[in-house]
């Protein structure tokens, strides 16, 4: 498979705009977090997207609204390319009853039902089993979608992993599994966890077709996303997509980073996909800097604003605990 | 201005050490700069500014401990942003703490209730070979019988109950008998400038300070406070000191009365007072009946010099007291005319001994001498 | 006038599942061994032949992915009966089935229900050794999300799973290995589903309650059929639901009786015997003529000898003695 000769996408100013200023946002909103974190306004665990934000943004280009995500912990820039609203993510991060979960998940477990956005999940590699049931729900009823399954490399040593690649390829079932490979499992690299680091091997050692992206190149993934994604719609069976990413930041915000050097993620820095595609729409004259500047500021708007509602957003009250742990039209029995 | 405090960065991190300063002031800052480094738990973590600015001040020197929140500079900024306020929950009211009862007989709480239901005195009932007074123990019991005061407490059962107990107590434990004559002159008169100064309503009894002072003297003799059960005794350690009360139309009863350090004289005779009143009406709880944890038989006035009580089981201990009256005495040297009472205490040998009595009573004779005390 | 026709626990489960399946095509069935096999137990014996492989689909040994897979079937709007052959393998699909299936609808607040049946059997009895004679009902019935059952007649076993297929929220649904080939029965016709709440009051009776439920519910009535014989009248509850427990019918026993013993073929600590008690202790305590007892198996990994293995797990004898116990003789 290869990615660049693909059919064309239209780098329209339109779609470039879309392109960057998505991934701007992802950007914007993470920092945002990172210092509110810092002001315990958001509590628990945090992972940032920094850096990745290609990935996730070029990816959901390939996707209608009727497929499925599934995503990890680090989801919160899957959740704003997929079309939640920063409005309830933030609340959902400030754990405030106007979150996309009403709270009840925080930064790990942001869902929505009308998107088809499934998660948000804390154990590595616990979304590809159910992954896997929603594409083979599709299946068996005769709808064509994709499921979209997102997860990093740190996933293939699990046992979850290999059982639901080998369902998926078993069973011919219309998935996109999107491996963002960034290096490290935490603070494990990935040649000190993986006999095989070659994540399209393992893809193809289960006979499902895989390629690697370059994942700081927004458009390099959008155009692969797209090709694998079509190939799943005509019932070609499962794809495998790694993307070659990188993290900016620590794991999650209490991370001294002490299994890496500075000097490595100065190097990914100067690569970085929002600066890489800055540079280019701006030597294409694509856009022109007050068009980036004005992308900016409307970003910056829109997380403030986002971050004003969380804050003035209610808490759910204390009485309200034992809502929805299972339906409540049965929750009449006693005990 | 600004004020930029220690970031929180974990969910287990309390505190930082500031290791290093990258930035001085005067300085301009950028948004994402690195402005200091904090070693923690985990390692040494670099910290950011998330506006751009000035900084004006280092409020805190390198080397020290830091709280997460606490302030370590102070940045000038060019857009001071507003400061919000964020709403706290209301922390849900804590449940009350509910404090079990002391323990007793070995009675099931089935038994319990249909003991009460009866109008049975538990205590009565003879416990079944493993030592548990359960239903099978109140089998065979009448129903409640019309009672002759017409109250709650049925007189006869009453009766019936504290001979058993009384037969009892003579069949299965060994009693001595210790006494002391102690001198109440000091306590009698203080007793009574006490009492002038109050209302004739308010005023003390002479049994409230002997209660008292038998509740102390149960604190420092513990063996005598307590329930002997199962070939052994369980030391209790609140005081809840049956009162021998008599009862109209004859017979005598010693509900207990709880008595903690704290309590005063006044709120003692309140107490007694109250628990006076009910038996006289017939309103006691069951519970005042079966918890004592040793008792007082005050005769009182106008009736005999010494008595030799019964322990009341499972006590091991009873506290006799005869009338206060004057006597010749011995005070430095010389013949003296003294207001004297004689005290007297039954133990059960098996829990006690004389030894024990004997600093009982000893302490109840010092204690007497200084009355404001109790 | 209704008839009855006799059939076996297992028999009653297979036309559980194909009842199922002719009347709601999306019901599907998932498991190792399901379809070519028949199901490790029979259980769907013949099915694959009427309903074809898609809706019979054998599995690989994959624990974790079919369970997962079950989940995002519901998820997708399918209602799939994942089958874990036994619950001492379904320890390998504890992260599906604790992390996701029982905690998506509270994760998401409200916007996803896993309409999700599991079935295993469970428990011991067949010299199977330490690995695969495990009861833990209690593990699955500690968890918020999850509802968990345990059929122990033929008409349950015949009826609950309509009802569960019906719940939006996941089941689990234990079948005691030593059941299967226990003869009962059901009428003839009519509607045969058996409702997911409730314990069922399996023989009245006034001196102690025995409280249990799935393999341990022949051996509590067979305990209570000796010691009629006695004079003793032991009110026998079967469970039913696990979780949640049916507190009103345990405590309304208890009042009348004032002793209760509970029969858990679990280890007693940590057991469901535990919570059972502690329900009672709080809801009945001034009921009690006797502390509440508990018949468990006991500490050790289940022996493969025969008479180790008896030794080890709740048996008629036992709870025979636990009722004198009770009565204090």
């Amino acid at each position: 498979m290869n990615p660049s000769a693909s059919k064309k996408i239209h780098l329209t100013r339109e779609h470039c705009t879309k392109l960057l200023r998505v991934m701007k946002l992802i950007r914007r909103f993470e920092e945002r977090c990172a210092e509110l974190y810092g002001e315990q306004k958001i509590r628990g665990f945090l992972h940032l997207y920094i850096g990745e934000e290609a990935v996730a943004v070029g990816v959901m280009e390939a996707l209608t609204p009727e497929d499925a995500v599934v995503a990890t912990y680090r989801e919160h820039g899957h959740a704003l390319a997929r079309g939640l609203h920063a409005h309830e993510v933030m609340a959902e991060m400030y754990g405030k009853a106007t979150g996309s979960s009403r709270g009840r998940g925080g930064s790990m477990h942001i869902f929505n039902a009308e998107q088809r956005f499934y998660g948000g999940n804390a154990i590595v590699g616990g979304g590809l089993p159910m992954a896997v049931g929603l594409a083979l729900a599709d299946k068996m009823s005769g709808r064509v979608r994709v499921t979209c399954c997102f997860f990093g490399e740190g996933a293939a040593a699990e046992g979850e992993f290999h059982e639901s690649l080998n369902l998926a390829a078993l069973w011919k079932l219309p998935m996109l599994f999107i491996c963002e490979n960034n290096g490290y499992a935490m603070g494990t690299a990935l040649v000190r966890s993986e006999s095989e680091i070659d994540m399209c091997r393992h893809a193809q050692s289960y006979r499902i077709p895989a390629a690697s992206v370059d994942g700081m190149d927004v458009v390099a993934v959008e155009v692969a996303a797209r090709q694998a994604a079509q190939a799943v719609r005509n019932g070609e069976g499962p794809q495998f997509l790694e993307m070659r990413t990188y993290r900016f930041r620590a794991h999650s915000m209490f991370d001294p980073e002490l299994y890496r050097d500075k000097a490595e993620v100065e190097k990914w820095k100067e690569r970085g996909p929002i600066k890489r595609f800055r540079e280019w729409l701006l030597s294409t004259g694509t856009l022109h800097e007050t068009d980036i500047a004005a992308i900016e500021t409307s970003v910056a708007d829109e997380v403030e604003n986002a971050v004003q509602f969380a804050e003035n957003s209610p808490w759910e009250p204390e009485a309200d605990l034992l809502r929805d742990v299972v339906t409540p039209a049965l929750q009449g029995a006693t005990s | 201005m600004t004020a930029f405090r220690m970031p929180s960065l974990g969910a287990d991190m309390d505190e930082g050490t500031l290791t290093e300063w990258l930035k001085q002031p005067g300085d301009n800052l950028k948004r994402g700069d690195i402005i200091a480094v904090v070693e923690t738990q985990k390692g040494a973590i670099e910290i950011e500014v998330f506006h751009d600015g000035v900084l004006e001040t280092i409020h805190v020197k390198t080397g020290t401990r830091v709280p997460v929140g606490q302030v370590l500079a102070t940045i000038r900024t060019a857009k001071e942003p507003e400061s919000i306020q964020a709403v706290v929950p209301q922390p849900a009211p804590k449940p009350p703490v509910i404090i079990p009862e002391a323990p007793g007989l070995k009675v099931t709480p089935a038994a319990r209730i249909r003991a009460r239901e009866r109008g049975v005195d538990i205590q009565s009932i003879s416990p079944g070979q493993d030592g548990i007074i359960g239903l099978k123990e109140l089998e065979g019991l009448s129903q409640p019988a019309q009672s002759r005061s017409g109250h709650g407490i049925n007189l006869d059962e009453m009766r019936k109950a504290i001979a058993a107990a009384m037969a009892r107590s003579k069949r299965e434990i060994p009693h001595y008998y210790v006494g002391s004559i102690i001198d109440m002159t000091a306590m009698v008169e203080w007793l009574a400038t006490e009492n002038a100064r109050r209302a004739v309503a308010d005023r003390i009894l002479a049994a409230v300070p002997i209660i008292k002072a038998c509740a102390l003297g149960l604190k420092q003799v513990p063996e005598l406070n307590g329930h002997f059960l199962n070939d052994h005794l369980m030391r209790i350690a609140e005081v809840k000191l049956g009162i021998g009360i008599a009862m109209r139309g004859g017979g005598l009863i010693a509900p207990a009365l709880s008595i903690p350090d704290t309590l005063s004289l006044a709120q003692t005779m309140q107490q007694l007072s109250d628990l006076v009143a009910r038996v006289r009406g017939g309103r006691l709880r069951s519970s005042e009946l079966t918890n004592a944890t040793a008792t007082l038989s005050n005769l009182g006035d106008g009736s005999a010099d010494m008595v030799l009580p019964v322990i009341y089981p499972p006590q091991v201990a009873i506290i006799g007291v005869g009338q206060i009256e004057d006597r010749p005495w011995v005070v430095n040297g010389a013949l003296a005319v003294r207001k004297l009472a004689t005290f007297t205490v039954a133990g059960d040998h098996r829990a006690n001994d004389g030894r024990s009595a004997a600093r009982f009573l000893r302490y109840l004779a010092e204690i007497f001498q200084k009355p404001e005390t109790l | 006038m209704s008839s009855q026709r006799k059939l076996t626990y297992r028999d009653a489960v297979r036309e559980a599942i194909q009842d199922a399946m002719r009347r709601d095509v999306r019901v599907f069935l998932m498991g190792e061994d399901v379809g070519r096999y028949g199901g490790a137990y029979g259980c769907s014996k013949g099915l694959l032949a009427e309903f074809g492989e898609e809706r019979i689909r054998d599995t690989p040994l994959a624990e974790a992915g079919f369970t997962g897979a079950g989940i995002g079937a519901a998820l997708g709007g399918m209602r799939p009966i994942v089958e874990i052959m036994t619950v001492n393998f379904s320890l390998l699909a504890l992260d599906q089935i604790v992390n996701t299936a029982a905690t998506i609808r509270h994760m998401s607040g409200g916007q996803f229900s896993v309409p999700l049946v599991i079935r295993m059997a469970t428990g011991a009895g067949r010299q199977l050794a330490a690995q695969h004679s495990h009861s833990l009902e209690n593990w699955y019935a500690h968890v918020p999300g999850i509802k968990v059952i345990a059929p122990a007649t033929v008409p349950d076993a015949r009826g609950m799973l309509w009802t569960a297929l019906q719940d939006p929220d996941p089941v689990i649904i234990f079948e005691h290995a030593t059941l299967y080939n226990d003869e009962g029965e059901i009428a003839s016709e009519g509607d045969l589903s058996m409702p997911i709440e409730g314990a069922a009051i399996r023989r009245p009776g006034t001196d102690c309650s025995i409280i249990t439920y799935g393999g341990s519910l022949k051996k509590a009535i067979r305990a209570a059929e000796e010691l009629q014989g006695e004079n003793i009248s032991c009110e026998v509850i079967d469970l039913r639901v696990l979780r949640p427990l049916d507190a009103k019918s345990i405590l309304a026993s208890v009042e009348k009786t004032h002793r209760a013993l509970v029969v858990d073929e679990g280890w007693r600590t940590g057991s469901l015997a535990a919570e059972v008690s502690a329900l009672i202790m709080e809801g009945a305590f001034f009921s009690l003529d006797v502390p509440v007892a508990r018949e468990c198996s006991a500490e050790v990994p289940i022996p493969y000898a025969r008479h180790l293995e008896t030794a080890a797990t709740p048996q008629v004898a036992g709870i025979v003695t636990a009722v004198h116990g009770l009565l204090r003789q």
